[in-house]
This record gives C-alpha cells, sequence and structure tokens, in this order.
C-alpha cells in the first residue's frame, strides 16, 4: 500500500468542506450545551421541588443514555412526530442536548464553590433572584468552570464523528464516499483523522486562552 | 439629598426622629423558638427594641446571639413564635383575617430596611469597591445610576475610602474591606443595621479603625442597630441598652454602665470576667 498525494490533493477539497460541517456542529452544539447547561444547572437549585426534581430526572436520564441513541431518536423518530430536522440540525441539537447535562454538573460545581456568604450579603442587600444570580454568583462561578468546559468542548468535537449515523457530511462520512469510489480507503481515513487531530489541537490551544482571559477568579 | 439620616447630618444621638409604634417596638420577637435537631437554641424567646435604639447581644459562644441576628435578616426562619419590624410581621402576613406564612414578596418589602454586616465581610469579589457600594441601591432602590455613585463616594469617604474606589476587595486589607461592607449596608438607608463580630475577623488596630467608623454612625445616625461583640468598651460607648444572653434566654437586660459595673446575675459577672477587651 503506497501514500498517493496526488490523490490526497484531489479529495482535500470535499474533506475541507466536510470539516466546515464538523466546525459548525461543534460550535453551535456547543454553545446550545453552554446555555442549555447553565439553564439546568440554575433550574437544579430552584426553591420549587416541581422544577427541581423533573429536572434532574430529565438531566440523568439524558447523560445515562448514548448520544448515538439520541442521535437516532432525534433523526429517525421525531419525523414520526411530526418534527423533521436536517442532519445537521438534528447533530446540533443531539450533541448540544447531551453535552448540556455535563456542562451543567460543570456549573453546578462552579456555583456550589461560592460560599454562603454570597448569597447571605445578597440577601442582606435585598437584591432580587434573578439579579443575585447575574450579578453575584454566575459571575464568580463561571471563570471556575472554564478549564472543565474547555475540556468538554474538545470532547465534543471528538464525538462530530457519530454523526455519520445520521448522515451528516463531517469528514468521515466525506471520506468513506470517496473510497466508495476508488476503494482506497488508506488515504480518506487518514486524512479526514489527521483533520479532526488538528483541530481538536487548535480548539484546546484557544481553549486555554480563554481560560487565562476570562478564567481567573478573584477572592 | 432625601432621607433623614445622612450619615453627616446634626447629630441626633440617642433620640429616635422618626415615626414609630410608640411603644419602643420598633423590632419586637414574641415567643420566638428556634432548635437545630434536638439543640434548642432559642426557647420562647420574648424581647423588643425600640426605633433608634442600639442594642449589644452579649453572652458565652453558641448562646444564640448570630441565630437571633440571622433570623431578623431572614437567613434562617423560628420553628415557633413571631419576629416584627415596624408592626409588621417578617415571615407571616394576614390574608383573610387569618396570620399565614408570609409570601417571598411580602418578606422582600419587610426585609428591605434591614441589613446586616458580617463577621466575615462578604464583599462581593467581582466588583470594584464603587459597586459594591452602588449595587444594591441601582438594583433594588432603582435609584438612578449617578446618584447612587455620587451618594456611594460620600458613604465611602465617610468610612475612610475615599481613595479606593476602583479598587477590587482583595486589594484591600481586612479592616478596609469591613469599612467599604459598613459604606454598602448604609447605602440602602437601612432603618435597622446588623453587626454580628464585625470586628473578630480583624488585628486589633484594624478592630479599631472600624470601631471608630461605626462609633461615628452612631453618634450621627438614628438608625436602629442590633450587635453582638465582644469590644466591651466600644459596647459601652455606643449602646443605649446591653442584653445579657445565656441558653437562649436573656438573663439580664440592663443600660451599659449598670451591666458593666455591677452586673447582678453571677453568669454576667464571670461571663464579662472573661471576655478580653479588644478596644
Ligand atoms: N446552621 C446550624 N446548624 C446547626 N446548629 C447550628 C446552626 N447555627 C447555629 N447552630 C447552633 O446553635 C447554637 C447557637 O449558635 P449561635 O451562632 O447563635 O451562637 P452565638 O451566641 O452567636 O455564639 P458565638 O459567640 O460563638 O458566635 C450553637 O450551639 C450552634 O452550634
Ligand atoms: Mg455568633
Amino acid at each position: 500500500m503506497n501514500w498517493d498525494w496526488d490523490y490526497v490533493g484531489s479529495m482535500m477539497p470535499d474533506l475541507l468542506d466536510g470539516l466546515w460541517t464538523a466546525l459548525l456542529a461543534t460550535i453551535f452544539g456547543f454553545l446550545l450545551a453552554l446555555v442549555l447547561g447553565l439553564v439546568f444547572a440554575i433550574l437544579r437549585r430552584s426553591k420549587t421541588a416541581w422544577i427541581r426534581v423533573p429536572i434532574g430526572f430529565i438531566v440523568e436520564f439524558i447523560r445515562g443514555t448514548p448520544l448515538l441513541v439520541q442521535l437516532f431518536f432525534l433523526f429517525f423518530v421525531l419525523p414520526d412526530f411530526g418534527v423533521q430536522l436536517s442532519p445537521l440540525a438534528s447533530g446540533i441539537v443531539g450533541l448540544g442536548v447531551h453535552y448540556a447535562t455535563y456542562t451543567s454538573e460543570v456549573y453546578r460545581a462552579g456555583i456550589d464553590g461560592v460560599p454562603a456568604g454570597q448569597w447571605e450579603a445578597a440577601t442582606a442587600l435585598n437584591l432580587p433572584a434573578r439579579r443575585t444570580w447575574t450579578s453575584v454568583v454566575l459571575p464568580q462561578a463561571v471563570p471556575r468552570s472554564l478549564p472543565a468546559l474547555s475540556n468538554y468542548l474538545i470532547a465534543l468535537f471528538k464525538d462530530v464523528p457519530q454523526l455519520v449515523a445520521i448522515t451528516v457530511a463531517e469528514p468521515f462520512t466525506v471520506a468513506r464516499g470517496i473510497f466508495a469510489d476508488s476503494f482506497r480507503p488508506f488515504e480518506a481515513i487518514t486524512m479526514a483523522g489527521v483533520l479532526y487531530l488538528v483541530t481538536a489541537f487548535v480548539l484546546s490551544y484557544l481553549g486555554r486562552i480563554v481560560e487565562r482571559r476570562y478564567g481567573t477568579v478573584r477572592v | 439629598m432625601e432621607g433623614t439620616k445622612e450619615p453627616m447630618t446634626e447629630a441626633t444621638s440617642a433620640a429616635p426622629v422618626r415615626a414609630h409604634d410608640g411603644n419602643g417596638e420598633f423590632i419586637k420577637f414574641a415567643e420566638v423558638s428556634k432548635r437545630f435537631g434536638s439543640n434548642v437554641v432559642l426557647d420562647d424567646l420574648s424581647f423588643s427594641v425600640g426605633a433608634g435604639e442600639r442594642v449589644t447581644l452579649i453572652g458565652p459562644s453558641g448562646s444564640g446571639k448570630t441565630t437571633i441576628l440571622r433570623m431578623l435578616m431572614t437567613l434562617l426562619r423560628p420553628d415557633s413564635g413571631t419576629i416584627s419590624v415596624n408592626g409588621e410581621y417578617l415571615f407571616h402576613e394576614e390574608r383573610g383575617g387569618q396570620l399565614v406564612t408570609a409570601s417571598e414578596s411580602h418578606i422582600r418589602r419587610v426585609r428591605s430596611k434591614i441589613t446586616m454586616v458580617f463577621q466575615q465581610f462578604n464583599l462581593f469579589p467581582n466588583m470594584r469597591v464603587l459597586r459594591n457600594v452602588t449595587e444594591a441601591p441601582v438594583h433594588v432602590l432603582g435609584k438612578p445610576k449617578d446618584e447612587a455613585a455620587e451618594r456611594a463616594k460620600e458613604l465611602l469617604a465617610l468610612v475612610g475610602l475615599g481613595e479606593k474606589l476602583d479598587a477590587y476587595p482583595s486589594q484591600l486589607s481586612g479592616g478596609q474591606q469591613q469599612r467599604v461592607a459598613i459604606a454598602r449596608a448604609l447605602a440602602v438607608d437601612p432603618d435597622v443595621l446588623l453587626l454580628d463580630e464585625v470586628t473578630s475577623a480583624l488585628d486589633p488596630e484594624l478592630a479599631a479603625e472600624v470601631l471608630d467608623v461605626l462609633r461615628d454612625i452612631a453618634k450621627t445616625t438614628d438608625v436602629t442597630m442590633l450587635l453582638v461583640t465582644h469590644a466591651m468598651k466600644f459596647a459601652r460607648d455606643v449602646s443605649h441598652r446591653v442584653l445579657m444572653f445565656n441558653q437562649g434566654k436573656i438573663i439580664e437586660d440592663r443600660p451599659p454602665e449598670e451591666m458593666f459595673n455591677e452586673p447582678r446575675h453571677e453568669r454576667t459577672q464571670s461571663f464579662l470576667r472573661s471576655v478580653i477587651d479588644e478596644t
């Protein structure tokens, strides 16, 4: 088996298109995970059991089932209930909701790390609950959470190949299309893997920059 | 400048100027009990504090002083009994002629005139000094930002920190942080100021500067104060009454000179002997 550079060159445009799709899934999936995870974390601390308990159950349920099953459900089952999402949209929702259950734990740890005295001072000043969250608790909890969150960004990105199962055109889906024609999987699979590797490397570098810039906690 | 409580207005000393219910019952505990598990901390406690009065709570560790202040701040709920402030129940409200558990909005309304300074300062570390002080006036009282900032600067100057507006709490000494916390508390125009061992976490020199600020406030405002302190000289200087607690009950309630010069109760005598005066 010898490596054919010309062949690699000819497949790169398609693979890079695939990488772009993978990045879209990562970016929007992660944004959804960041926002929804925060919502989960806050609702799980609600004083109302009617909110706290069901949300806790949903989060545990989602975390306890495989991503692949959730993707199948979103893409193949939801249409039976009249909800038809594109493959990429299904992938974004699947990754976002799945990873929201992880980010919510990260936020929860960050929130628990805010001393009780901060909540008490907010009460002593009669700050409304919403204001206590937005100006006291989250500004202290979120910076603490950044290192763990950026790890989940990488983990989410590395789960994007699972979107093959729902026909999203990420690099491995593209690679499969290529070697189906040429019967030469070696270059296609290798290059798809290299694209993931290099991108994961760049993402973790960016993550560290964000941590350094915003991750400082004043005590 | 509105309001009757500019800290730097004419000294009004002890005379309460604000209208109250006339019975010296601006704050009233009626048959309040509180237990933690099997530990009965307060047992049917009743006492009241008049508007503008400054009352020091003393007593051995575990006698329930902090518990009382935390209940007034609504950080703890009593198991039974009622607490009222300015004639309004803190944890109860009347609905259909019945006294029922208060809603969150009722508690917020009654609580709005009460604030507290803590032993550990509890400044918001993510905000600069100025914003620590303006946060509540702007977002609770709805004051315009520039007006709140003006007032905050006055208060910070009053506590000797006019130069530190842009510092973060972590850049200040403990004594400075506690003075910011006092300015932050005054900024909400409280009727009731609760002070729980606010100098206990500080070295003696730093404690002294905080106590000086509090003396000043006591002299120049008519805010009602409940304070817990081990600084007995300070307590004698600023308070109208001293309450001696033991095992969740008040065993002696007298003006400071009497309490400190001729304590009646044997328990008070031994307690006072044991306290090291910080000032
Ligand atoms: N959250 C809590 N859970 C369980 N027990 C508590 C709690 N808070 C206070 N206690 C107990 O209640 C009793 C009274 O405590 P409190 O803090 O009111 O005493 P204190 O008079 O302020 O004492 P100190 O002078 O040491 O500050 C103590 O026995 C304490 O252990
Ligand atoms: Mg105490």
